[in-house]
């Protein structure tokens, strides 16, 4: 690296350097290595998930558990794709999603400014921190009888407990990621005469992204916990609703199928939020 | 344009309340230099002389206890694009490439993209680094960095360029060809430059003038004229130099012995305070 710098840049020799240095910049981003390595990588990533699988489908059939109550993978897998064909499987998930999605969205809507406000004005901090501390040490799921009392069983109620629940890890996420802006940076721009609202648009948002996303992943991933336990508890639809449903009708596999289907959402969910950073954020040294 | 200099201090005093005491910290006081249009004058002082403190001022970040900062006869009133200010940390958005960065000022300018793209490439060529345009910042080395700094600043075309201690960061043969880097810029621009450091040789290499200032409170000690030939083969080895460093060294060691023995006093006086 050093070596370009010490060349005077305006003699031609220099001119060299540079030229020569672009090509070499994607080698190290792009592919890290052979084909070779990479199956490699895909295997030591799959193979803690096969050997698990391995177990479950085995562990009943030599009778090392009750085939009844964890029947073999296969048979679960055979299920999952029955529900798939019969619709039955996009009714629930269609259910859980469009709650949890609506929750979401409202969390951030709300959370992402809040927490703006909060790290920028010390008496918004002030006056809204204690309140805060206290809702934030209540569990979500302590408050579900609350909300079914006061919003009925319906939508409403479930779509609130996930606003609570992911409400929390993105407003203080935010409040963090805008509070930990490098000063040297706001001097800067300051400096340049911009104006607070170009000042935070530009410089304090941009920088605070990689902060508040780990607030989203850990709110997506909330959101979904606490909508499961209330869809456990009264809904007629919904991933939480298929599970115990099953359950009480005795359909053990449609019931493995469920828990199958919400570690899958709850992985989707979570990509797709980390493919959104990544996009957002490739300035950052480490990805 | 003529009958007034460029950036003017007009006995600049800075104060800063300290909490819990009636007495207010001084931190610089009764600062007074003119600085002629395109003329390049370097600050040189012991730590504790109040550098961040004055460049805070001249860019319109805070305010005067007394006295004024006259820019082409107008007094500072607040930041603008009018001056721009290179950090020793280079302060560049991780999130921009070199060329985005260099656009930044010109969008806080409110220039059109084609105009802003114009000038971000003119000036990345000026620095040398037209095939960096792309890079982020943590692709680039110290030294590149400090030159995408530099034409983001000189991009906006501000009337005089404040330095930071820009090149304190940098390791030794980086930052000489840097200060040769800054040299042809200034004679290519005709900016004025006000570079502050604390290192002597910079000091002497760059500027036409250097002050040296006091440490707490920070007062300028004396002014000294740079009157040699930089065209010569190794500039800083030549009777000339060594007099003028030799010379600045004398006024400068006497401050640094001050503000160490302010230093070592400095807790005691505290102690006596609080017991009283």
């Amino acid at each position: 690296m050093s070596s370009a710098i010490a060349t005077p840049a305006q003699t031609t020799p220099a001119a060299a350097t540079p030229v020569s240095q672009p090509p070499a910049a994607p080698t190290p981003r792009g592919l890290r290595g052979s084909f070779g390595s990479l199956a490699w990588r895909i295997f030591k990533a799959a193979a803690a998930i096969l050997a698990f699988l391995a177990v479950w489908e085995f562990a009943p059939r030599i009778g090392l558990v009750d085939k009844v109550f964890l029947p073999p993978f296969s048979q679960v897998a055979e299920t999952f794709v029955e529900l798939i064909g019969n619709g039955q499987l996009w009714e629930h998930v269609s259910a859980s999603l469009s709650r949890a999605l609506l929750g979401f969205v409202i969390a951030v809507a709300v959370a992402i400014p809040l927490g703006i406000a909060i790290a920028w004005y010390r008496p918004v901090a002030e006056f809204l921190n204690p309140i805060l501390e206290l809702f934030r040490n209540t569990a979500a799921l302590a408050l579900l009888p609350v909300f079914i009392l006061i919003l009925g069983i319906g939508e409403t109620s479930k779509v609130a407990l996930v606003v609570y629940a992911s409400t929390f890890p993105i407003l203080l996420n935010t409040i963090s990621g805008v509070r930990t802006v490098d000063p040297l940076l706001i001097k800067s721009a300051r400096s340049l005469g911009l104006s607070p609202v170009r000042l935070f648009q530009k410089v304090i948002l941009p920088a605070s992204v990689p902060t508040i996303f780990t607030g989203l992943r850990m709110a997506a991933a909330s959101s979904i916990l606490v909508l499961i336990a209330a869809e456990m508890v009264g809904a007629k639809a919904g991933l939480g609703y298929l599970i115990t449903a099953s359950q009480l009708n005795f359909q053990i596999p449609e019931m493995y199928a469920g828990i199958v289907t919400i570690a899958l959402v709850g992985l989707a969910f979570n990509g797709v939020i980390v493919a959104v950073e990544r996009r957002l954020s490739r300035w950052r040294v480490n990805t | 344009m003529t009958e007034h200099p460029k950036l003017s201090l007009q006995h600049v005093t800075k104060q800063f309340p300290i909490r819990g005491e009636d007495t207010a910290l001084t931190a610089i006081e009764d600062i007074t230099i003119d600085l002629a249009a395109g003329e390049f004058l370097v600050l040189v002082g012991p730590s504790g002389c109040g550098k961040s403190t004055l460049l805070d001022l001249l860019g319109g970040l805070t305010e005067p206890t007394s006295g004024a900062i006259l820019l082409d006869g107008k007094p500072v009133t607040g930041p603008g694009l009018d001056r721009g200010i290179v950090f020793q940390q280079y302060a560049l958005l991780p999130w921009r490439t070199a060329r985005k960065n260099i656009e930044f000022g010109l969008e806080a300018k409110g220039l059109g993209k084609a105009e802003r793209r114009e000038r971000a490439e003119h000036y990345l060529d000026l620095v040398g680094l037209r095939s960096f345009g792309d890079r982020y910042p943590h692709e680039l080395s110290g030294g590149m960095k400090q030159r995408v700094a530099i034409a983001r600043s000189l991009a906006f075309d501000p009337e005089v360029l404040l330095m930071d201690e820009p090149f304190a960061a940098l390791d030794a043969q980086t930052r000489e060809s840097l200060q040769d880097e800054l040299l042809r810029i200034w004679e290519t621009t005709g900016k004025t430059i006000l570079f502050i450091t604390h290192g002597i040789d910079e000091a002497i290499y760059l500027g036409q003038r250097v002050a040296v200032l006091t440490s707490r409170p920070g007062r300028i000690k004396n002014i000294v004229d740079v009157d040699i030939d930089r065209s010569a083969e190794d500039v800083r080895s030549s009777e000339g130099f060594r007099s003028l460093r030799h010379h600045i060294w004398t006024l400068l060691h006497h401050e640094v012995e001050r503000a160490r023995t302010q230093e070592l006093t400095a807790p005691a006086d505290d102690s006596e305070v609080v017991h009283v």
